[in-house]
């Protein structure tokens, strides 16, 4: 399968996070901010932009930017929105429809909890089959979800909850070299077995942040990516798949849709687990990265909680996984997907100072949307592996 | 943890009757619990839908189920999702795979919640809703329950 393999690369990245968890602005005029800086970052302005991507509203982007893109994509997909973007974006540029595509993100749960704003519920609609058949049951999202598939690991496979700790523990090290980090102070297993249990078997250090946050990539032609002002990042693969949107109807709960977007963008890439120097593997909840690495291959099913145990995802180890600090660590508003992808390339472009890995060729960035629902492998290279 | 819950917090929310799900929810007005058969498929699929999941077919018989299954997972929730569910004590949400074959979730009763596991046998059992109708649940299946 040759796929998209090197069509496209990603030339300008930017992310906005505090320590504080807080930013001083939001919504569109923070997402323009965010633009701006990835723009800037590829030595492109706006009116080369062509193509856009938003989880929401591509449309009232572009009418807010003033721009009249030929190529358009509001998918979402939770979390996983913005791997699927550069997934289609790549595509949109191999085929000819575009070839300067912006996709981005913010949100800012944090500041608008604190200045009392209604929190933002997703549309339930009509004819909902969670409200119909989950929320009755007081399921509380997205948590519940996801202790329910760490609860059905551990019982088929004998994962213990000091294993599911240790990725926080091997997470925040990794925060603890990275200053934009919300939280930096090392921790221990014990440490996250005596935070408050939430829904079992998940403590809240084994949950994500609720932060702000606001990122954004630019991608364009190969061909045209040599010619600007940082180092390409190359799509090599990518891979998306969904097998359910509520938690009751997924087919089985220790694995994810994840083992094919993954086959699929490793395949595509001419990759095996073992050619990859950098894993950003969306950790929403520590038993997310499990299974994340049983379902791309790392380990083999049911063997992620002996797999993480040596600490070989933490700074120094075999497989570094969530550089950034992830999820756990570093920030989450919502739908976190763009930060691993932000990351990764620019780990690939040696840009993460004191966290920064001994010259990566190969990241792969894999996104998880909704409740473990939708799942997006990408794989990024640098020059040298297109 | 225990939150203090106003008395007039409802409990629930109470689930809306949803186009194909008709069959099910009149059923549960007698505590009966029946499932969506596709008739070219010969097998049973849940959530209730105008059309077979397997094949569209819109050939749908209703037929009993035997109300009994194992817990497939489950989690404690020790924060209520809404202030007023379970009134604020610690509950169980829980997978349930009926003996037919389908998996539906509800809430694991007449147990401690933490003497719920996985593989344990239930068999439904009903709460009331506003309307007349019932709402599933599960609870640990006993001797004389057991088939
Ligand atoms: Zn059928």
């Amino acid at each position: 399968m040759a796929g998209l393999r090197g069509a496209a690369a990603i030339v300008g990245v930017a992310d906005e996070v505090s320590p504080t968890g807080e930013l001083g602005s939001s919504g569109r005029a923070l997402e323009a901010a965010v633009i701006k800086q990835a723009l800037d970052d590829a030595g492109l302005t706006l009116a080369d932009v062509d193509g856009v991507c938003h989880s929401a509203s591509s449309m009232g982007l572009a009418e807010y930017l003033g721009i009249h893109p030929t190529f358009t994509d509001s998918t979402n997909t939770g979390g996983s929105s913005f791997e699927v973007h550069a997934e289609h974006a790549a595509a949109a540029i191999a085929a000819g429809l575009c070839e300067v595509v912006v996709s981005v993100y913010a949100s800012t749960p944090r500041s608008d909890r604190r200045d009392g704003k209604p929190r933002r519920r997703p549309d339930l609609g009509v004819n909902n089959p969670l409200v119909d058949w989950e929320l009755p049951y007081g399921l509380r999202l997205p948590m519940a979800p996801y202790a329910m598939a760490a609860t059905r690991h551990m019982a088929e496979f004998g994962t213990t909850s000091e294993q599911l700790a240790q990725i926080a523990v091997s997470t925040r090290a990794w925060a603890g070299l990275n200053e934009r980090a919300r939280y930096r102070q090392a921790i221990t297993i014990d440490d996250v077995l005596a935070s408050p249990m939430e829904c079992s078997p998940l403590h809240l250090l084994d949950c994500c942040l609720v932060t702000d946050g606001a990122g954004a990539f630019v991608m364009t032609s190969a061909a045209r990516a040599r010619t600007l002002a940082k180092p390409p990042v190359y799509v090599l693969g990518a891979g998306t798949c969904h097998d359910h949107s509520i938690i009751s109807q997924m087919p089985d709960l220790t694995t994810t849709p994840g083992v094919i977007s993954g086959a699929n963008a490793f395949a595509m890439a001419g990759i095996t687990p073992s050619d990859v120097d950098l894993l950003m593997g969306y950790d929403s909840f520590t038993i997310t990265a499990l299974l994340h690495l049983e379902d791309l291959g790392f380990c083999a099913k049911g063997e992620g909680g002996p797999f993480v145990e040596d600490g070989k995802t933490a700074p120094g180890g075999s497989l570094p996984m969530n550089t950034n600090g992830g999820g756990l660590s570093y920030t989450h508003p919502g739908m976190y997907g763009m930060f691993l992808i932000v990351e990764a390339v620019k780990q690939l472009r040696g840009e993460c100072g004191e966290r920064q890995l001994e010259s990566p060729e190969i990241a792969v960035a894999h996104g998880s949307g909704i409740v473990l629902s939708c799942m997006s492998t990408l794989v990024l290279g640098t020059e040298a592996t297109r | 943890m225990s939150t203090k819950v106003p008395a007039d917090t409802p409990l629930r929310m109470e689930p809306p009757i949803s186009p194909g799900a008709e069959p099910f929810w009149e059923a549960t007005r007698e505590c009966r619990l029946v499932l969506p058969w596709c008739l070219a498929c010969e097998r049973p699929f849940f959530y209730p839908r105008e059309v077979c999941p397997l094949c569209l077919g819109t050939a749908i018989a209703w037929r009993p189920a035997t109300g009994t299954g194992v817990v497939y997972s489950f989690t404690i929730e020790n924060r209520p999702a809404t202030a007023g569910f379970s009134m604020g004590k610690p509950y169980v949400v829980a997978l349930v795979e009926l003996d037919e074959g389908v998996r539906l979730m509800g809430n694991i009763v007449g147990c401690p919640p933490e003497k719920t596991e996985v593989g344990m046998p239930v068999s439904v059992t009903w709460e009331a809703l506003s309307d007349g109708r019932h709402l599933p649940l599960f609870e640990p299946r006993r001797e004389e329950n057991a088939r």
